[in-house]
Formats: C-alpha cells, structure tokens, sequence
C-alpha cells in the first residue's frame, strides 16, 4: 500500500504558540519552568544575602565536632564526646526503632480490632466502634502526653517495691517492674557469647548476627519444605503432611544455637534506690510506643475492614461452590484479595507512624528532630543545615518505604485488559 | 411411576415468621450467643464495659466542680467521701476553661471570637446543606475578610481593600477578555496582584482617615487555645482544597515539566513530618525572604499547614480523577467542551465525590495536627493545659484537663467525619 | 441479529445523498506506538450519506471515526470535514468537534447531572445559548428520542437502551451536521437494541449524514446507502447493502459475512 506524505505544513504563525496542540504544550511548560526558575533563583539569592549579613557560612563540617551533649537512651556506643553525625546516628536509630515496634504493635492491635469490628457479635462490634472513634478523632499529641503523664504521675516509685510489705509487685513472675522511671524488662544475655563485629560504624553481636542467620536458613529449608509438598501434591494430587516437620525445621536449629551460647535472661533487680540489670525502657519510649501504636491501630484497624468488606460475598460462594473447605477458601481465595487491598494502606500507615515519631519531642524522647534537629541545633547555630539534613534524612525514609510499597503493588496488580 | 403433572388451585398468603425468628430473645440469641466463641466474646465485651464503668462511673460521680487547687479539691472529695477515694477536679476546668478556648484574647473581647463563630455556622450553611438559601453563598465568600478583621481588629478598609483586589482582578478578567481570552486570563492575575503589593495598603490608610471604622487591634501573640487551633484549621482547609485539586490536575497533566514539578511538590511535602515544616516557618523562613521582611508567625504557619494538607488532598483527588472511567473525558471532548470547562462541569464534580471520604479525612488530620504549633511555642490548647499542670495550684493534675481538651477535638472531629458519611450518602442517593 | 428495523417502513423521501462533500480522508495513516492502525484510508462522505462501517475487532474501525473528530490523533494524512481541516490547531479543532456529534458505546453519559441538564450543558457552555432556550431544545430532543418524561431523573435510574436514547438527544442538542456512532447497541440487551435503531432511523429520515460503526446488518441493510468493510486497519471493501450482502467480492469479507450471518 502507498504511503502518503505530509502535505507542506502552513508557515508558522505566532498565534500558533497558543492554539496549536504541538506548540502550546511547549509555550505553557517553558513559561511555567521561568517562574521556577526564577522562584528558586529568588530563594537563592535571598539566602546568600542573608547568610552573609548573619556572618554565617553554609557547611556540614560542624557534623566532626565534639557534640558535648548527653543522650539518655541509644543503642549504639555515645558519649558526650562523640561528634554531632554519631549524634545524629544515635537519633536516627532511635527513630527506626521507634517506628519498627510502634509498627508491630499497631498491626497486631489494629488487624484484631479491624476484625472484631466486624464481628456478628454487636456488643463487641460496637465496643471496637467506640475505641476506634474515639482514638481517631482526638489529636495523637494529647495520647502521647497523657500516656507520659500517667507513667510519671500515676506508675509506683522504685522504692514502693522495697521492704517487707511493697506497695508495688512486679510483674509476670518478677521479671517486669513498671516504674515511674520507666519500664524494666528482662535482657537477653550469653553467657558463651561470640563477641563483636566491629562494622566500622558500631558494634553489632555476633550472637544477634548468629540468631538471624538461623532464622533465615531455618525459614529457607521451611520454604523447601513446603516446595516439596507442593511437589509431590502435583504428582501425586496428595500433599504429603508437614506440619510437624515445618515445627521441627523452625524450632530446633534456634534452640540449638540458644543452648549452644549459653541464653539465658537478665532479670531487673532491686538495688538500692533503684533497678538494676534488665534493660530500661524510659517512659518517653513507652509512652511514644504505647499512644501511638494504639492511634494508629484505629486507622489500621478501618483499613483492615475495608479489605475484608471489599472482597465481594461472590467470591467465598463462589469458593464454597466449588467445594473448597471454608479454611481452605480462606487461604486460597479470600486472603490473597484481601492482602491486596489491606496491604497499601497498611504501609502508607507505616510511612505516618515513622513520621509521627518526630513528635517524640513531646516527651523528650531522644530521636532524630531531638538530637539533630534539637540539640545539636541549638549548639551549633546551624538552623538551614540542621534542617536541610533532617528533612532530607525523614524525605528519604520516606521514599524508601513508599517504593517497597510501589513494588508490592506492581507485584499483586491484577492483570487487566 | 406417578404423574408428574400438578397445577396450583389456589396461591398461599404470606404468613409471619414463627416466633423463634422474632423478638428480642431472638435478636439477643442470634448476635450474642450464637456459639461458643460467640460467648466468650460477649461476656468478654461485659467484663470490659464494666472495668470502664466501674472505673470511671464513681471518679466522675465524685467529681469537685469549686475549688482552688488540687489540694483543696483532694481535700473536699476526702471530706465527703471518706479518705483514700479519688476524684476528678472538674474545678480546673470551671477555673480555667475561658484560657483554654481563648489563649489570651482580652476577656472583654471574647464576643469578637463568639461572633465570628457564629457567622462562620451561617457562611457555612450554603456550602454544607442544601437547603439553605444560595444567596447566603456572597456571604459565604467575604467571610474570610469579616473573620479576619473580627478576630485581629484594626481598620476595616484593610480587609475590605484586600477583597477589593479580586474584584479588580474579575473587572480586569471581563474587560481584557472582550479583547483576547488569554490576556483576559494573565489580566485576571496581575492587576489584583499589582494592587495589593503598591495600592492596598495606602488606599486603605487614606479611607481610613477619611471614614475611621477600625476594632482595637490585637497582636498574634493574643492568639491561643482553641481559637488558635480553629483559625489555623479552618485557614488551613479553605486554602489547601483549591492548591490540592490544582495539584492533582498538574500531576496528572501531559505536560512533562508540569507534572515533574507538581510530583516532586507533592512527594516532598509528604515525605517529611509535619513538624520539620513548622520549624521551617518558625527558624527559617526569614532565610528565604529578602531581609528585613518579617511576618506574622500564625500566618507563617497558616501557609506551611495550607501546603502540607495540600499535598495529602492532592493524592486523595488523583485517586478520584483515576477513578474516573476514560469515556467521561471523551464524551466532554466530542461535546466540544474545552479542558477547564470539562475539568469544571464534567470531571471534578465526579473526582471530588468519589473522594470525598479521602478529603475530610485530610482535613480531620489537618485540624488534629494543629496541636503541634505547641512545638514552636504558640499557646494551642496543648501547650495551654501544661502550663496549667506546671502551676502550683494544679501540679499533678492531668486527666480532666486532657479529657476537655480532647472533647473539644472529638466534637469537631467527629462531627466533621458523620458530615462526610451524611454527604456521601446524599450525594449516592442522587443516583439510583 | 436484530432483524427487528427491517419490518418499519422506512420513510425515504427526504433521505437524499446530496454532492456536496462532508467528510474527505486521504491516504490517513495512523499509528499506536509501532502499532500501524489504520492505513492508508481514503474516503469522502457526501452530506446526507447514510454508512455504516463493519468488520472485525481489532479492525480499526473505533479508531477511524474517533479519528474524524480527533478523540485520536492522526499522523499523516489529511481529514476534512465540512471544510475544516483537522491538524493541531485547536480552533478548527473546537470547530470540528461542535458541529460533529459523537455517541459512545458505552453512552458516557455524565452520572452527576440530571438528564435535562446532561442535555443543555454543552449549548450553554460551548454555544452560549440562553439557559430557558437551551432547555426547550433539550426538551424537543427527549421527546424526540420518546423519553420527555425522564428529563429529571439521573442517568443511573434509566434503562440501558433510554441512556442511550439521551446520549443522542445530548449529541442532537448541538444541532451536528454529522453524527458519529460508535458501536451504539453493542452494550445493550436485546430487547433494549430496538429503540435504539428506531431512534437511529427516524434520525436517518429527516437526512442526518451520519456514520454508524455497527454489527447490526438489518440496520444496515435498511439505512445505510455505503457499507464499508474494514480489517488490519484497511478498508478492503465498499459497496451499496444490496451488493455487499448479496454479492461481496473479497473473500475476507464472505469469511466474515459468513461467520456474523451464519447462525
């Protein structure tokens, strides 16, 4: 078949700027990309001009200097002789750890509230109504500080636990003390360790690094495990019974591993005018963790229920029509389209609780905004560095988590015409 | 082998249920006591529902409504319920619920805050129901000029100079675009914007002088408590729905540079806590202005929570707009309908029903997080209620006073999120 | 096959193809990506013509009428229609699109406005008519197309075959010299089709030149005056109904008469 060619285009007139598809598209954006330009150039300009009439720099040197300040929780070697970026580690992981437990918490309080909202049973159905209510409609600073102030004001004394008749018991066999101080917790120790890694950055326990290999392996061979099976049901069309063995794969290399480094827990003791061994959580970390764990949950908890309304009654009938047990319609139909829709909001959730640890300053609990953008701040004078960096690091954050979520959902997007 | 044939001589009349079916032993049955699990459950839900009660029910019933300080209240619930009973001390709130709704508004002046409430019920009527009259929608419009002058006083013609502004720039629109329609449009945002940087202020200094009206003016620092929550929440909303749709539209245009800017606008606001840009508003947004320019830090922060929201309702209206399906689109096309005409009339009234839910839920978040100005030093009711418990008088005193304030949320809150549940229904009702 | 236009007495006397040309398409080229689409197609519409274009799916068929009020962009070649040319001028564009009018599949319809307003929306906005004016044309259109009664209601409440009643109306409203069907009946009960057709031919009678995407061959039978036949992009063949049905010429064209006509 022919080709036809182009006929000559009429000459370029300037009305075609506007009113030509081609070139409008063109005109609006390079006017649009001037005003930017001349924007930013503007910002520019007045920051320059107004470093220089402050007799201010613009440099990150002062992250090497000596920080000179003390931060009451870490977990990484600090000392007030450390420079402002350890300070600003410090606070980094303070703020990850934050958000990584607030995450847990809130999942498990918000999946079990998300589904008894649902339950037939009304009394419970409006009870999780209530509590979902009223944490989603008041401010998650006021639960925060209320936490923190009930902690402070309401929790015993060291002392109350002291002497023949204590006010004050501690917990789950003496091994939780709750204080006004904070909360006491058994640690984790070996007493056949296997030392440190020095990474360059801090030391990380081998015996951590040894527990997570055998968890990963274990989950490995369990993954096997369950391949087989898989294969041997499509030869044969009968899986063969693993649950035992699964049981087995999990458990036995840990304990293994546990035994084999001497494990054993370091209780919270009474000692003098206060607890000694155990690891103490302060009550800014408590109170961060509980208020805003049990907050989020309420939005987890609604995502949770839109999921599960959101699969259409169709499908289980349809399951159930085919002849699949109920379990079984649940695991093979019913739970991959409720992950689908349960598990984008479940994350952008996560991206607002990581967020939402930056009001940790509330209660002085020492994160990122308090030791970067707090401390280390107002010693150095650097407001537009400080800011910049701690912007940067939360934006970055940020991104990162929201491309796992962008990747989960290219993953489980349906195919569609 | 019988015969299969049979026809009906006469149909049945519809009968009740047995009574089984029915009732409130029925009802009781069929939800609380179903199964096993069912039980537990339900006694499970009792168990809690009494805790609650039994904690709450006698410290509320012992509550001290007059008193001085903790102490003294501590002392009365001693005196009429016995030693060791505890209480709440509602005292705190009757002695110092005026500071926490209205921070350090003069006393005097708490009719100008009362009043703009009051107006602002009615310049919302029009927008919320339909029933209100539309002529209350001019009202509706210069409310923003009448709240501000109301609630930080000063001469009249300043606020009525501003609005004077865009009905310059609307004169300027129809006049110009007799001419041409697009310098109809760049008419429409230069002369408003050339009258407020050089004309506004002089000529409402000169109405001044000629015809004095002016309420007695009151610095930012007077704002607090409630009120303060309120303005930068109710700013916040009014401003951040406009910037967000526009937003939305920029970050699903073909335009590459548009949309580039619009998506690093929109992830960068979102990327970062809330918090960092109000210490941005507060530290270090003199560093971006040319020096010596200084202004008002609840603006200041007006602006950042405005761009923040913005940001949030930007993604809400993108999920709506996508919700879209394409024909509505071409259907605008083929009527002939041109880009801002169809986004007008076709495209948003849909967009924005569809995310209506998304869309209060912003503004929900929005008015909750205003409590974190208490982080840069202005009095919202947060930063209020512990200056309260650091006094000597209500040292240790925290429940009644967390319980006020978050009441005052949850009303406002709560009542805006039963609004949005009210619209879509309404709104759904329109079309079957 | 809904036979069902064939047995109205179809009204001829003003259905006049008169030799003034509507539409003139030459050697237009059009291409999705890589994808070559539509090829080399040449053809001219007289005003007053009644065609319907069949074929396969995947054939082109969609893609060339939304070519003709540029739904889609063209790449090369030519596409007149009433004497306006269609390049990336956006006037001639806006000139184009309110004097052809368009009927969707799937009705496309706008949900949030009542029927009436669905109607009057485009000649207030696009054609600046008074509001009151608007509305009588709107309701001469409805009762045109035999749902006055419904000018209140929202498109949702209505059945699929009055929504697509009132997708016309709307078309009409704009008082088109030439109306574009896209496959108008295809998303239609059965017994919903026929009013739609009714409407199409009563359409036919008064002269609208008019260009139907369709598979409904008694429609095409009865109306059209031009059946075109496309496949891969290309119109293989043309020809008056009588001819095309009873005597095709191409094979690919009695393959696919046989297959649609077949049962």
């Amino acid at each position: 078949m022919t080709v036809a060619l182009d006929p000559p285009k009429a000459s370029f007139r300037l009305g075609m700027l506007l009113y030509d598809t081609r070139y409008r598209s063109i005109t609006i954006q390079v006017i649009f990309m001037i005003l930017i330009v001349v924007f930013f150039f503007w910002l520019y300009e007045n920051v320059v001009t107004n470093l220089r009439a402050a007799g201010k720099d613009f440099s990150f040197g002062f992250l090497w200097t000596r920080a000179g300040y003390d931060i009451n929780q870490m977990l990484v070697e600090y000392s007030s002789d450390s420079t402002h970026a350890r300070a600003l580690l410090v606070g980094l992981l303070n703020t990850l750890f934050l958000a990584f437990i607030t995450c847990i918490l809130a999942t498990v309080i918000g999946v079990i509230a998300g589904v008894l909202r649902l339950s037939k049973n009304v009394l419970v159905a409006r009870l999780m109504e209530v509590y979902i209510e009223t944490f989603r409609n008041v401010p998650v600073v006021l639960w925060i500080v209320l936490v923190n102030a009930i902690m402070a004001v309401s929790m015993p004394e060291p002392k109350d636990y002291r002497g023949e008749n204590p006010t004050a018991e501690m917990l789950f066999f003496d091994s939780v003390a709750i204080t006004n101080r904070g909360v006491y917790v058994p640690e984790p120790l070996f007493s056949r360790s296997l030392g440190n890694t020095d990474i360059g950055i801090f030391l990380i326990s081998n015996d951590l690094l040894a527990i997570m290999a055998v968890v990963l392996a274990s989950i490995w061979g369990y993954r096997r495990l369950q391949a087989n099976a898989t294969r041997v049901q499509n030869d044969t069309g009968v899986r063969p019974v693993t649950w035992w063995k699964g049981l087995a794969i999990i458990v036995l290399p840990l304990a293994a591993l546990l035994a084999a480094t001497g494990f054993h827990l370091g209780y919270p003791e009474l000692k003098g005018f206060n607890f000694v061994g155990g690891v103490q959580a302060r009550n800014s970390l408590v109170a961060m963790w509980l208020a805003l764990s049990i907050y989020s949950a309420t939005y987890i908890a609604e995502s949770v229920r839109a999921g599960i309304l959101a699969i259409s009654r169709g499908q289980t009938e349809a399951a159930l029509a085919l002849g699949l047990q109920p379990g079984l319609a649940t695991r093979l139909v019913i739970l991959p389209q409720a992950m689908r829709v349960v598990v984008p909001p479940l994350i952008s959730q996560y991206l607002s609780i990581t967020k939402n640890t930056s009001l940790a300053l509330a209660v002085g609990y020492m994160d990122l905004r308090s030791t970067l953008g707090g401390i280390t701040m107002n010693q150095t004078g650097r407001e537009l560095e400080c800011m910049l960096l701690l912007m940067g690091t939360y934006l970055t954050i940020s991104l990162v988590i929201s491309s796992l979520m962008n990747i989960y959902n290219s993953s489980i997007k349906l195919k569609e015409r | 082998m019988e015969d299969a044939s049979y026809v009906r001589s006469e149909m049945l009349p519809a009968q009740s249920p047995p009574a089984s079916e029915t009732g409130i032993v029925h009802w009781v049955r069929a939800n609380l006591l179903s199964s096993v699990g069912n039980i537990v459950l339900t006694l499970a839900a009792i168990y809690v529902i009494y805790l609650i009660a039994a904690t709450i029910g006698p410290w509320l019933y012992r509550s001290v409504w007059n008193a001085g300080s903790l102490q003294e209240c501590r002392a009365i619930i001693e005196a009429n319920f016995g030693p060791g009973k505890s209480g709440a001390c509602f005292a705190v709130i009757a002695q110092r619920w005026e500071q926490i709704v209205f921070g350090f508004y003069p006393r005097e002046l708490y009719w100008r805050p009362t009043l703009t409430l009051v107006l602002m019920l009615v310049a919302l009527g029009p927008i919320l129901f339909a029933w209100v009259p539309r002529q209350v929608l001019w009202f509706s419009i210069t409310f923003p000029a009448v709240a501000f002058w109301l609630l930080w006083g000063g001469t009249v013609w300043l606020p009525v100079m501003i609005v004077a502004g865009f009905v310059l720039g609307y004169v300027a629109f129809r006049v110009v675009s007799e001419l041409n329609g697009l310098a109809g449009v760049v008419a429409a945002a230069v002369v408003p914007v050339l009258w407020w940087l050089f004309l506004c202020g002089p000529a409402s200094d000169v109405l001044q002088s000629i015809l004095p009206i002016a309420l007695r003016e009151l610095g930012s620092d007077q704002f607090g408590g409630f009120l303060l929550s309120t303005v930068i929440g109710i700013s916040g909303i009014v401003f951040s729905l406009p910037i967000g749709i526009l937003l939305a539209l920029g970050r699903q245009s073909d335009l590459l540079i548009v949309k580039t800017f619009c998506v690093c606008f929109i992830e960068g606001f979102r990327g970062v806590p809330l918090i960092t840009l109000l210490f941005v508003a507060s530290l270090l947004l003199n560093y971006f202005l040319p020096p010596g320019t200084t202004f008002d830090v609840i603006l200041r922060v007006i602006i950042m929570v405005t761009i923040f929201a913005a940001a949030y309702i930007a993604e809400v209206v993108r999920g709506g707009l996508a919700a879209l399906p394409r024909g509505q689109y071409e259907a605008a096309d083929s009527l002939g309908l041109d880009y801002w005409k169809a986004q007008r009339l076709i495209i948003m009234p849909q967009a924005l029903k569809i995310s209506i839910p998304g869309i209060v839920g912003t503004f929900i978040g929005l008015f909750k997080d205003t409590t974190l100005v208490s982080f840069i030093s202005l009095s919202d009711p947060m930063q209020i209620v512990s200056s309260i418990r650091a006094n000597t008088e209500w040292n240790g005193i925290y429940w009644e006073l967390f319980m006020f304030v978050g009441l005052l949320f949850f009303i406002f809150c709560f009542s805006m999120s039963r609004y949005s549940m009210y619209l879509e229904r309404k709104l759904k009702t329109d079309h079957r | 096959m809904a036979e069902a236009a064939l047995d109205h007495t179809i009204d001829r006397s003003r259905m006049k193809v008169t030799d003034e040309v509507a539409i003139q398409i030459s050697g237009m080229n059009k291409w999705y990506g890589t994808f070559h689409v539509l090829r080399d197609i040449n053809m001219s519409v007289m005003k007053g013509e009644r065609i319907v274009i069949c074929g396969p799916s995947g054939s082109g068929k969609s893609t060339l009428i939304r070519c003709i009020n540029r739904l889609e962009e063209h790449q090369q070649g030519t596409i007149i229609v009433d004497g306006t040319e269609l390049t990336s001028d956006l006037k001639n564009i806006d000139i184009v699109r309110s004097e052809v009018g368009m009927v969707f599949q799937h009705f496309n319809l706008f949900p949030h406005l009542t029927i009436l307003e669905n109607l009057t929306l485009a000649p207030i906005w696009v054609r600046k008519v008074p509001k009151k004016e608007a509305d009588e044309t709107a309701m001469y259109f409805l009762q045109k197309v035999k749902i006055p009664e419904q000018a209140h209601k929202y498109p949702g409440q209505l059945s699929g075959g009055q929504q697509q009643r009132v997708a016309i109306a709307r078309s009409l409203c704009m008082k088109p010299r030439i109306m574009l069907f896209d496959e108008p009946t295809s998303a239609l009960d059965p017994e919903m089709i026929k009013e739609v057709l009714d409407t199409m031919i009563s359409l036919a009678e008064e002269g609208m030149t008019m260009i139907c995407v369709t598979h409904e061959m008694g429609f095409a039978q009865a109306v059209a005056n031009r059946v075109i036949f496309m496949d891969q992009g290309q119109i293989v063949e043309q020809n008056a109904p009588r001819e095309f049905f009873n005597n095709p010429k191409s094979d690919r064209t009695k393959l696919f008469l046989s297959q649609i006509l077949g049962h």
